[in-house]
């Protein structure tokens, strides 16, 4: 059968008309006049509606600009691989460095001032914060001036020797029974368990290890999140827990990830 | 017993046994997370489990059965041994060791990412690697069946393709197009990223791949359950199917309808435009038509038999049918099941109210009514009806035929409502715990458990299932005759050619997928900035 037969042939003819009319009258129907149904959207033009209903993105109106926050971000892209597999090199620049850090995060990276201990600290998070303090995306009158003479080599270093160091031993039999708040979380106020990320149950990229953790600091952190004094989480991930967190589920996750005193 | 058969036997037991563990997951992942258990304390475990279930009932039991079924059609219909024996043997090997790849790091816990994958969440590569030689092994099915088609028609130039082979092939042929989505995502997105190759990955456009697959893998699985109707049913019954050239129109439809309609998975999804979404909408609802000339074709080809068997009156033809005959009765569940999910389908289908029940329990409701009542059901009724002409063996415990087809109808029902329902309340899928000592949720408790008694029924049905078919294996030797297919009431003479091929239909198909998908796909091809960091799953230290 040659191409014009073919397509003369009743079964071609009706099949692809019937097909191609859906597809114009559905694309009728759902590019052009179902944008203009929705309510509050403000488009330029037939066009312009055509283009939003494609999917595509589009240059606000002026009027409409993104809102840009005003103030530092961070600029650290946390990728699950990202830092692994340090050199003893690396580990051991990392040490040297850190002689600058002993007076309050201790020789071996364990705390007596209410700092954070940073022995076994995953790199990740040892290098987000350094790189946040150094850009004020996150706010130190203490680690900004620390930080601002390191490299980001330096910082790298920094992290792969304390996410080297052996973790704080914890007596899990001491810590009690698990609080509602690490374990389940409030699936109603859309806080997710604190374990989930955190240690306890599991771990998630960028998320720091808590468990050992002194009780002061990590009070004054969720409540500088639940105030937006502290705003370098990721996707507002903190600050959107803390604020819905209690004062009582604040105390019972501080007591649990800082163990008995 | 010829070779074949045993190829045929060897691809439902390994579809069957896989259904009976995968059954016994499901079960376990209702009871650890209803009011009846407490909290098993580590949510891997349950998608561990999930992901095992789902892999195993959504990838490897209907493929096997679809493709065993293929291989007997072709043999019973064309009426001439398969072509392409150990061919056949190497695809049924492949997915027998995409089932082991798949299942094993699964089992470590090291893939528990739910057989929907859902970057950016990433496992073990061999996880994805099994699941890819899996669908490998069902092509060398779909090559098969278009090589015994083709050599057929070349010796019967211009005869009426049997009927049942012509759906069988339009069966393989939608599976052959609708796997190249998932096919796309694993090999170019998530395997270089589970193997380490790349650290990011675009989930959009992952999941916009994964639509292409998901939504016509659905009527890839009710492939076997139409052709039953439609080949088995009025036979078994003793009457004729009121038209074959219908039957042939609704497999056709299928075909082409299919395709362009998996981004309604996509409603919530950012990434895709809402003209799309709405023009996928609008293929979607053209599904009813196939669908609704299959339920008039069959219900008409039922009257047949019950006015043959002295029925009269407008309804009461239908006292007369043979109830007691299981082809009869598990017909009739799965009519009954098709219906109501089919009516809650409506719901998930429309881009408005689908974000009323969007992943909630309802959706876990629907298809498992759909797919584990109206598609399986029928799954059953194919093994009992052939399973004589592939052991050469009786199959007489009809009594515990129709015991396994009530408990699996009732038990269905029962698991399936109360889903519907909790999800109609909130209740959210995907979930390892529900605390149902908060009174947000506490009221969903009984229905939950209603949900797990469901469940227990079905895995006695399951297992009733099971029982029948080793019976079966281990009767006496009986002479089962010439296996028939349905004959219709006026069998076609000479078909348009149309009625008789697929090429149109291909272009259709392809044309169609490419309209509604081409776009989507290329314009997040080309924009940056839209991939994620990966998730590695099971790496925690």
């Amino acid at each position: 059968m040659n191409w014009i037969a073919y397509v003369r042939d009743r079964w071609v003819a009706t099949s692809v008309g019937l097909a191609a009319g859906l597809v114009i009258a559905g694309a009728v129907v759902g590019f052009a006049w179902l944008p203009f149904e929705q309510p509050g959207q403000r488009f330029l033009g037939v066009w312009d509606a055509i283009c939003s209903a494609a999917g595509l993105i589009r240059v606000p109106p002026i009027h409409e600009q993104v809102v840009q926050p005003d103030y530092a971000v961070t600029s650290v892209e946390v990728t699950p691989g990202m830092l692994g597999n340090a050199s003893a090199e690396s580990i051991g620049r990392g040490a040297t460095l850190a002689l600058r850090c002993t007076m309050c995060h201790g020789a071996r990276g364990l705390s007596r001032a209410e700092t954070p201990n940073l022995a076994g600290q995953y790199a990740t998070v040892i290098y987000k914060q350094l790189q946040d303090f150094k850009t004020g995306a996150r706010l130190s009158a203490i680690m900004a001036p620390l930080v601002a003479d390191l490299s980001d080599a330096d910082m790298r270093d920094l992290a792969a020797y304390y996410a080297y160091l052996p973790r704080v031993e914890e007596d899990q039999a001491a810590k009690g029974e698990t609080p509602r708040i690490i374990a389940d979380g409030s699936p109603m106020r859309n806080i997710a368990p604190c374990g989930a990320c955190h240690g306890g149950l599991t771990n998630k990229p960028g998320a720091p290890w808590l468990e050992g953790q002194p009780a002061a600091y990590l009070h004054a952190q969720l409540q500088g999140f639940a105030s937006g004094t502290r705003r370098n989480d990721i996707s507002e991930q903190m600050r959107n827990v803390a604020r819905g967190m209690t004062a009582q589920e604040i105390d019972a996750a501080t007591r649990f990830y800082a163990g008995p005193p | 017993m010829s070779s074949s058969r045993r190829l045929i036997l060897a691809h439902f037991w390994l579809a069957f046994g896989g259904f009976g563990a995968a059954l016994l997951l499901g079960e376990w992942q209702m009871f650890i997370r209803s009011p009846l258990h407490r909290w098993i304390g580590d949510p891997e475990l349950y998608y561990r489990s999930v992901t095992a279930h789902g892999t195993t009932m959504a990838y490897v039991m209907p493929t096997l059965v679809a493709m065993g079924f293929g291989y007997f059609v072709t043999e019973a219909s064309l009426k001439r041994p398969l072509i392409g024996l150990r061919w056949a043997w190497l695809g049924w090997a492949l997915v027998l060791l995409g089932t082991i790849t798949a299942i094993v790091p699964v089992a470590l816990g090291l893939a528990s990412v739910l057989y929907t994958f859902y970057p950016p969440l990433i496992g073990n590569p061999f996880y994805y690697i099994g699941v890819v030689l899996v669908v490998v092994g069902s092509w060398i099915w779909v090559a098969l069946m278009a090589v015994n088609l083709h050599q057929w028609k070349r010796q019967n130039p211009g005869a009426p393709v049997p009927f049942p082979m012509f759906a069988t092939v339009a069966g393989s042929y939608l599976w052959g197009w609708t796997a190249v989505g998932a096919a796309l995502e694993l090999l170019f997105q998530i395997i270089p990223v589970a193997l380490g190759f790349r650290t990011t990955i675009d989930a959009g456009l992952a999941r916009v791949f994964f639509s292409w697959t998901l939504h016509a893998i659905v009527y890839f699985w009710l492939m076997p359950t139409y052709i039953a109707y439609y080949t088995i049913v009025p036979r078994a019954i003793g009457g004729r199917l009121f038209s074959d050239q219908m039957g042939r129109v609704s497999f056709i439809l299928f075909l082409v309808v299919a395709m362009p309609i998996g981004a309604h998975h996509l409603f919530a999804d950012p990434e895709v435009g809402s003209g799309f979404k709405f023009l996928h909408s609008v293929f979607t609802a053209l599904v009813a038509v196939p669908t609704f000339l299959t339920v008039f074709t069959i219900c008409a080809s039922i009257e047949i038999a019950a006015r043959l068997r002295g029925g009269k009156g407008v309804l009461g033809w239908l006292k007369v049918l043979p109830w007691r005959n299981p082809i009869m009765l598990g017909a009739a569940f799965s009519f009954i099941m098709l219906g109501f999910g089919g009516a809650g389908g409506l719901i998930n289908m429309s881009y408005q109210l689908d974000s009323t029940i969007h992943n909630t329990q309802w959706v876990t409701g629907h298809f498992h009514l759909i797919f584990g009542g109206a598609i399986v059901i029928m799954y059953f009724v194919i093994a009992y009806d052939v399973w004589p002409h592939l052991t050469g063996r009786a199959l007489d415990c009809v009594g515990l035929m129709r015991a396994q087809l009530w408990t699996w109808f009732v038990g269905m029902i029962v698991l399936t409502f109360p889903w519907h329902y909790v999800g109609v309340l909130g209740m959210p899928r995907r979930m390892a715990f529900y605390d149902y000592g908060d009174p947000v949720i506490a009221a969903q408790a009984d229905w939950v458990v209603m949900s797990v008694i469901g469940g227990a029924i079905l895995v006695v049905s399951g297992v009733l299932f099971l029982t029948v078919l080793a019976r079966g294996q281990m009767a006496a030797r009986a002479e089962p005759g010439v296996y028939r297919f349905s004959v219709a009431a006026h069998p076609p003479r000479s078909l348009p050619a149309a009625l008789n091929g697929f090429g149109l239909w291909l272009g259709l198909m392809i044309g169609l997928t490419i309209v509604n998908y081409g776009f989507p796909i290329a314009h997040l091809l080309v924009i940056p900035g839209t991939a994620v960091p990966a998730i590695i799953v099971g790496s925690g230290r």
